[in-house]
């Protein structure tokens, strides 16, 4: 996991809480922020691989199923883990895990007011991207299709509205199974893509890491140097009457 | 956070340079992603520059036709229709352009209530369901407490009220809204700062930053629908036009809740006698139009009776969704028209209009090509919500 994480070039890295094993994190997190408590040296089955020198731990909420719960995970996880940064993603559908609307706004108006850095997993709803942006999140996180589906960026092309719309940065999320559905994400605009499933059940999960680097850079190089427009018959074929002939001058 | 922000990071030659630079295949390039752009997703600045500068007039007629299809796509073949009401020309502003200007010697007047609603009644009966009210800037005697009472009394006898008076606090639209302002217009004339100084003299309006800001007010105040736009013929009709591009691209995102719409006033002859400094021909305006209509699918395009009528008849081929028609441009102009009329005499006006025709006659050129008139697109009903708020 650390070389295809190495390997990716990912500088954010999200943790499910309810996977830590908080009493095998070594040292005191003492405080709410600052405080990083001592991971790196911790027994704990996930965190002992992650070098926090060289990426952001991000904790998420997966497994919470509403608001209440997911503002109570995440106190826990800050007195934790020293980080007031929090992936909020509440999931009452076991079968999808298709993110709760209604939940994830209310959590994310609560633990803004808590002082938390909150980056919410959404469907790619773009009413709900700017609601969450008004209601001070540091980032939305569409979907491109559902959890582990591989399908890549089905949501396509809501993701570009939300691009458009967007005063936060857009991180797509969830769906993405190859590095040419990342690529196509920061085409869009997308500011970064999160990737699990397409890198941990590949045949050599370094080697696509480092296939997922090269895909996200040339996406973003793409979308900064101007993607030309794609059309047939660029011009009006039928010769009708001229539709400016008439201008005085 | 406003808009200020954005417009102090863009030097106004800076912008120059960028629009007065770009290519054919620059212009190329944009009508490209125009043509291509049947989703109506907005185009870039980079986009709209090109279409702006110089080298895109000889593509004129191309834009011209994906305008027409972007507008006929987005908003069927329908004009919306609206007449000005003109409340006061009370004016403490001194701007070189303007007829209400307080330097020039013309009878100033404030309509009473009777006045408002006799010239409501004539509106009525042309068949306006939405109106423009209109005023000079002058706080003390048409400030807000005015335009509620205005909108008071014509809350119940229109559809549709718009705003266009001078920029106000967030609070006050806020209560404007609760007396059934659903829009409200506020242009900013020039955005080149030194420039703005060199026509607004006198006065409230000589403060540039609390006109620029206006739309954030707007915007924080929930108005639905908020106008925009820049008076040609003061500076560098291209970059004025970058800058409400950038203006509106930039609300778009802030007050997503909102609908927009452009204006593009010509600077005509008028009572206070200033020419145009920077010529705008009439190929340049349909330029404009049509750079705006494809960098954004999605705004209202209006045309004022400035222009001739064979132009606005037209001139939805450019983009035009909304015009008003029959207008007149002075405190109780409608009454004193059909007064004036009968003696066969003229009015003095806020500024000349070149398109004098009567409602039916603007109505029936609108039919002829192909354009069905729309009266009605709003009702007090979507006002009430506001006043819980």
């Amino acid at each position: 996991m650390a070389e295809s994480i190495a390997a990716s070039g990912a500088e954010i890295v999200t943790v499910a809480l309810k996977r830590v094993q908080f009493d095998k994190i070594g040292g005191t997190a003492g405080g709410t922020t600052g405080g990083t408590g001592d991971v790196e040296a911790s027994g704990d089955a996930i965190l002992g691989h992650l070098d926090r020198e060289r990426v952001l731990l991000l904790p998420n909420t997966a497994g919470v199923r509403d608001a209440r719960e997911a503002v109570f995970v995440a106190q826990m996880a800050r007195e934790a883990l020293g980080t007031n940064w929090l992936k909020l993603e509440i999931h009452p559908d076991a079968r999808w895990l298709f993110p709760d609307p209604v939940e994830t706004l209310a959590a994310t108006e609560q633990l803004v007011k808590l002082g938390f850095v909150v980056l919410p997993y959404i469907h790619a709803d773009p009413v709900l991207a700017k609601r969450l942006e008004e209601a001070g999140a540091a980032a939305v996180m569409p979907l491109g299709a559902p959890i582990g589906s591989n399908l890549g960026l089905r949501s396509r092309d809501f993701i570009r509205i939300i691009v458009e719309q967007a005063r936060v940065p857009v991180i797509v999320d969830a769906g993405l199974g190859a590095p040419s559905h990342a690529a196509e994400a920061l085409e869009l605009g997308a500011d970064a893509v999160l990737v699990n499933t397409a890198l941990a059940a590949a045949g050599d999960p370094v080697a696509m890491g480092r296939a997922f680097r090269l895909a996200v850079e040339a996406g973003r190089l793409a979308f900064e140097a101007g993607l030309p427009a794609a059309a047939f018959a660029a011009s009006a074929t039928s010769p009708t009457e001229s539709v400016t002939a008439f201008l005085e001058d | 956070m406003s808009f200020l922000e954005v417009f102090e990071a863009h030097p106004w030659e800076a912008v120059r340079e960028r629009v007065h630079s770009r290519s054919t295949a620059d212009v190329e390039d944009a009508l490209r992603r125009a043509a291509a752009n049947t989703a109506g997703a907005p185009l870039r600045l980079d986009d709209l520059c090109a279409l702006l500068s110089p080298a895109a007039a000889p593509f004129l007629e191309r834009m011209a036709r994906l305008a027409q299809a972007a507008t006929r796509r987005r908003f069927g073949n329908v004009v919306q229709l609206f007449a000005p009401l003109y409340v006061s020309n009370e004016c403490h502003n001194v701007c070189t352009y303007c007829g209400f200007s307080m330097l020039n010697k013309i009878p100033r007047r404030v309509l009473t209530d009777a006045e408002i609603l006799a010239e409501a009644d004539i509106l009525k009966r042309l068949g306006f369901e939405h109106v423009l009210i209109v005023s000079g800037e002058s706080e003390r005697r048409v400030g807000t407490d005015y335009f509620e009472r205005v909108c008071t009394l014509l809350r119940p006898r229109f559809a549709n009220l718009t705003l266009e008076v001078q920029p106000l606090p967030a609070a006050d639209y806020a209560r404007l809204r609760r007396a059934g302002v659903s829009a409200v217009l506020v242009y900013q004339e020039t955005y080149n700062r030194a420039g703005y100084a060199r026509h607004h003299l006198k006065g409230r309006k000589a403060d540039f930053v609390w006109r620029l800001e206006t739309p954030d007010r707007l915007g924080a105040a929930g108005v639905p629908k908020i106008g925009l736009g820049a008076l040609y013929g003061l500076e560098d009709w291209r970059v004025d036009s970058f800058f409400a591009g950038l203006h509106l691209r930039y609300l778009e995102r802030a007050y997503w809740r909102s609908r927009y719409c452009l204006a593009f006033p010509r600077l005509r002859p008028h009572a206070g006698g200033l020419e145009p400094k920077v010529e705008m021909r009439e190929r340049d305006l349909a330029q404009a139009m049509c750079a705006f209509r494809l960098f954004d699918n999605e705004v209202e395009i209006s045309l004022s009776t400035r222009e001739r009528p064979g132009f606005r008849d037209r001139a939805a081929a450019f983009g035009m969704t909304t015009m008003s028609a029959g207008a007149r441009t002075n405190p109780g102009g409608y009454a004193e028209a059909e007064r004036a009329l009968a003696r066969g005499e003229r009015t003095l006006e806020q500024f000349h209009m070149s398109d004098e025709r009567t409602t039916a006659e603007v109505v029936a050129a609108l039919r002829a090509g192909g354009l069905e008139p729309v009266w009605k697109d709003w009702d007090a009903a979507y006002d009430a919500p506001a006043a819980s708020m």
